[in-house]
């Protein structure tokens, strides 16, 4: 049964993966951001066969609720009809395609020849989210603290960039 | 067939982080380019949780935390930054952005 659900969730992330950078069909960002919200949903299955559930929540909610929209309204605001047209030159996708496929080649080998004793997690973190909570609030207070000065940061920055005349 | 170990979830983690790369490379519209990014970061956030639930603690699970929240905020900035651009230029095509005067 696990080992059920891990293939499918894993074959379908990979799978719409590379729907979002290579659909065959169209070349709309839309179908490409639909199939990201896909990937992110089955990655949030991934995290839930790894008993992080705090986590697939938070990916959905973060990830598929607000990062996804925010990339719709951003296509939907540009018009990108002109764009659809143009070709991806065979040559360059083939040779970056090349290097991609070794890099993951070097990658997986080097994956598949570490030794390291990998058991299964203690059943003392079954259920983990009370865990996690406690561990942001308490031995994680000062890194949360920093994090909220950068949501501001960056929410005083989307503002002044969307200003119309940047000066 | 064995139990799933955490090599089979970082060989996934790798392939995904590759796809995001392969968008990156080959695809020339710069909205795609940041979804390939994305992509690439998940991919990062699946090898944190994994080797996080394998090593059996939760450091892991909480730089995850950390991570999307901080991708939340790039993803606005970035967003924020392509608006900007093409109201100057007109274009999304990474191919039409080859100067660095505007």
């Amino acid at each position: 049964m696990e080992i059920v659900a891990f293939y499918s969730f894993a074959v379908l992330t990979l799978l719409c993966g590379l729907l979002v950078i290579a659909n065959p069909f169209t070349r709309s960002p839309v179908t490409s951001a639909m199939f990201l919200v896909l990937t992110i949903v089955s990655l949030a299955g991934l995290f839930i066969q790894l008993h992080a559930f705090f986590l697939a929540a938070i990916q959905i909610l973060v990830y598929a609720g607000a990062v996804i929209v925010l990339f719709v309204f951003v296509i939907m605001l540009l018009d990108l009809k002109a764009e659809e047209q143009r070709r991806i030159k065979a040559v360059m996708a083939g040779l970056g395609g090349a290097a991609v496929a070794m890099i993951a080649y070097a990658m997986i080998r080097t994956i598949k020849q570490s030794a390291a004793p990998f058991s299964v997690a203690h059943p003392e973190l079954e259920g983990s989210t009370v865990i996690v909570g406690h561990r942001i609030f308490t031995q994680y207070a000062v890194p949360f603290e920093v994090l909220s000065l950068l949501l501001l940061v960056a929410m005083i920055g989307t503002v002044l960039l969307s200003k119309k005349d940047l000066k | 067939m064995s139990a799933i170990t955490l090599q089979d979830y970082l060989v996934v983690s790798v392939l995904l982080f590759c796809l995001g790369l392969l968008g990156v490379i080959m695809r020339r519209n710069i909205l795609v380019i940041y979804m390939s990014l994305e992509l690439m970061l998940n991919a990062g956030n699946l090898a944190l949780v994994a080797a996080s639930r394998f090593n059996n603690n939760l450091h892991g699970q909480i730089m995850v935390f950390f991570i999307i929240t901080v991708a939340a905020a790039e993803v606005a900035v970035g967003l924020a930054l392509i608006v900007a651009l093409y109201r100057r230029r007109q274009t999304t095509h990474v191919e039409d952005l080859a100067s660095l005067k505007l």
